[in-house]
C-alpha cells in the first residue's frame, strides 16, 4: 500500500483579510514527485508557505506521514522533515557557502535513505565545494539555486518542497537543475515541485495538481496531461 | 602641555569607545536579530554600574565585582526576553514600548535603592597611578578598559564568525523567516543574544563606573550613544558596532572638549547624514 507522505486537506489561508487559499487539498505519495502548477498569483507560493508554517492556515490540516503539522512553528516543521527550496532562493547572503549548509544541518530521520551531510552535498554539487569559502551573496544565480537545494537537503528532508527552482536561470542551468531533481526523485525522495515551467514539470512529475485562484482545478497523473491539452490551456495558458 | 591635552583626549576617546563597544555590540546584535532596539539597554548599563558600586562596598575586588555585576544584569536580560518579549513575539511595536517601560522601571528602582546622589566607583588600586612614558602621563585604568574592550571584540568576533552558533545568528539577521524554515531554533538564539548583550552592557557599566560614576540619568545618557553607534555601523554588524563605537567615542570626547556648545550637533549630525544617505549603516544589511 502506498504511504501518504504529505496530505493537505481543506486549507484556508489568508493574507491579512484577503482569502488566498480556498479549501485547498492534495496528497503526495511517498517517493513520488507532485508537480504543482498554476498561474502567477494562483496561490502556489502561499501553499508552500502554509506547509512550511510561515503562514498559519485558518482552517484545514497538513499531515506529514500521517502526523498533523499545521499551525506548528516553521523550525519545528523543518525538524520534523519538511524542507523548502524557497522561491527566489533566499540563501543567507552574508554567510559563506559552507556556513549556509552548516546552519541548516539536521539529523537524519529514519527511512530517509543515505543521510545528507556536507560531503554528500558537495558530491552532488562539486561547484559548491569549489566555492565553499565564498560569501553566498556573491554567487551566480545558478550557484545560489544549487546552494538553496543543498541547504534544503542538509535538513535530511522526508518531504522536499521546491518553489520555482528554474526561475530566472539560463536554459542550460535549468536543464542541470532538472537533472538534479530527477536524481533526487530516483533516490526515493518525496517532492512537491512548484513551477511556471510546464514542460520541465511534466517531464519530471508523477502527479500533477493545477491550482487556480486558490482552489484545485485539476488533479491527476502526469501522463494524463500533455502540454497541449485543453486543461493546460484553460488553467495555465496566457489569454 | 598641548601634546598632553591631545594624548589625554585621544585616550579618553578610545577608552570611552571601548565602553561604548561593550554597550552597543549586544545592542546591535539584538537589533539585527530581533529587529527591535532594546531601549532598556542603557538601563542595563546603569544597573551594572550600581551593582558594581554595591559589590565594591561589600568589599569585593574590582574584577570579580565587574564579572558578577555583568552576570546579574545578564540574568535580568534573560528574564526580560523570556517572560515579557516572548509573550509579544510578532508585535515589534509592543516589544519596543515594553523595553522602554522596563528602562523606566529600572531607573526608578535604582533611584529607590541607591538614592539620587552620584556614587563614584573606585578604580582598582593598582591602576590608579598614571603610567609615565616618554615624558607623558597616561591614565592607566582607561588603557586597561580599552584592552578589555578589545579582548571582548576579538572574543565576539570569534563567536560570530567561527562558530555554528554565530553563523546561525547571522543567518537570522540575513533572513529570519528562512532561518526558521531550515530549522534554526530562533527562540533559543533570542535568549542567547539577550544574555550576551545584557551581560556585556552590565560589565561595561561596572568598568565605566570609575570613569562616569553611577548617577540617575546615566541610562538616558548612554542609550542615545548606543543608538548612534548602531545607526552609524549598521544593525546586526559586529564590525559596524566596533567602528561606530570608536567614531562616537572620538566625536563625543572631542566635541565636549573643543566645542561644548556643539557637542550634540557633532554627535547627531553624522547620524542624520548616515540615515539619509546610507540607511543601512556603514556595515549593516538590515534597513532600520
Amino acid at each position: 500500500m502506498a504511504t501518504e507522505a504529505l496530505r493537505l486537506e481543506g486549507i484556508d489561508t489568508y493574507y491579512g483579510d484577503s482569502h488566498v487559499l480556498h479549501g485547498l487539498g492534495f496528497t503526495l505519495q511517498a517517493g513520488r514527485l507532485l508537480g504543482l502548477l498554476g498561474r502567477n498569483g494562483a496561490g502556489k507560493t502561499t501553499c508552500m508557505s502554509t506547509i512550511m508554517g510561515f503562514l498559519k492556515p485558518r482552517n484545514g490540516q497538513v499531515a506529514l506521514f500521517g502526523e498533523p503539522v499545521a499551525g506548528l512553528m516553521p523550525e519545528t516543521i523543518a525538524r520534523k522533515g519538511i524542507c523548502l527550496v524557497p522561491q527566489g532562493r533566499r540563501v543567507f547572503r552574508s554567510l559563506t557557502v559552507e556556513e549556509n549548509l552548516m546552519v541548516a544541518g539536521l539529523p537524519a530521520k529514519n527511512g530517509g535513505g543515505r543521510p545528507w551531510n556536507l560531503d554528500r552535498v558537495f558530491e552532488l554539487f562539486p561547484r559548491l565545494k569549489e566555492r565553499h569559502a565564498q560569501v553566498a551573496g556573491s554567487l551566480s544565480g545558478g550557484e545560489q539555486q544549487m546552494l538553496a537545494i543543498g541547504r534544503a537537503l542538509m535538513g535530511n528532508p522526508r518531504v522536499l518542497l521546491m518553489d520555482e527552482p528554474s526561475e530566472g536561470l539560463a536554459p542550460q542551468i535549468v536543464t542541470e537543475v532538472g537533472r538534479t531533481i530527477a536524481q533526487l526523485k530516483a533516490e526515493g525522495l518525496s517532492i512537491v515541485l512548484v513551477e511556471q515551467n510546464i514542460k520541465l514539470t511534466l517531464n519530471l512529475a508523477d502527479d500533477i495538481v493545477i491550482i487556480n485562484t486558490g482552489r484545485v482545478a485539476f488533479s491527476g497523473r502526469a501522463d494524463e496531461v500533455q502540454i497541449d491539452s485543453p486543461i493546460v490551456a484553460q488553467h495555465l495558458g496566457v489569454f | 602641555m598641548q601634546w598632553q591635552f591631545w594624548i589625554i583626549q585621544t585616550l579618553n576617546s578610545v577608552a570611552f569607545g571601548g565602553l561604548l563597544f561593550l554597550l552597543s555590540s549586544g545592542f546591535s546584535l539584538i537589533f539585527g536579530l530581533m529587529r527591535i532596539p532594546n531601549l532598556a539597554h542603557g538601563a542595563f548599563f546603569m544597573l551594572g554600574t550600581y551593582f558594581g558600586y554595591t559589590l565594591l562596598q561589600k568589599g569585593l575586588h574590582f574584577w570579580p565585582a565587574a564579572l558578577l555585576g555583568g552576570i546579574g544584569v545578564g540574568l535580568l536580560g534573560i528574564a526580560l526576553e523570556r517572560f515579557i518579549l516572548r509573550k509579544l513575539s510578532g508585535n515589534e511595536q509592543g516589544q519596543v514600548l515594553v523595553t522602554l517601560g522596563v528602562s523606566f522601571i529600572i531607573a526608578d528602582i535604582c533611584l529607590l535603592v541607591w538614592t539620587g546622589d552620584p556614587m563614584p566607583l573606585a578604580a582598582p588600586q593598582s591602576l590608579r597611578r598614571p603610567l609615565l612614558f616618554a615624558g607623558f602621563a597616561f591614565p592607566t585604568y582607561r588603557l586597561v578598559v580599552l584592552g578589555i574592550a578589545l579582548v571582548a571584540a576579538v572574543g565576539l568576533y570569534l563567536l560570530m564568525e567561527r562558530t555554528r552558533l554565530g553563523a546561525m545568528i547571522r543567518a537570522g539577521v540575513d533572513d529570519m523567516e528562512m532561518a526558521r524554515g531550515v530549522g534554526i531554533p530562533v527562540s533559543r538564539l533570542f535568549t542567547t543574544v539577550f544574555l550576551l548583550g545584557a551581560t556585556l552592557a552590565g560589565i561595561g557599566g561596572v568598568l565605566g563606573g570609575p570613569i562616569l560614576t553611577a548617577y540617575p540619568g546615566l541610562d538616558a545618557d548612554m542609550l542615545p550613544l548606543a543608538l548612534i553607534v548602531v545607526i552609524l555601523g549598521g544593525a546586526g554588524s559586529l564590525l559596524g558596532a566596533f567602528v561606530g563605537s570608536f567614531v562616537v567615542g572620538f566625536l563625543y570626547n572631542f566635541g565636549i572638549a573643543l566645542a561644548p556648545d556643539l557637542a550634540y550637533f557633532v554627535l547627531f549630525f553624522p547620524m542624520v547624514l548616515v540615515l539619509v544617505f546610507l540607511p543601512q549603516g556603514l556595515f549593516g544589511r538590515v534597513q532600520i
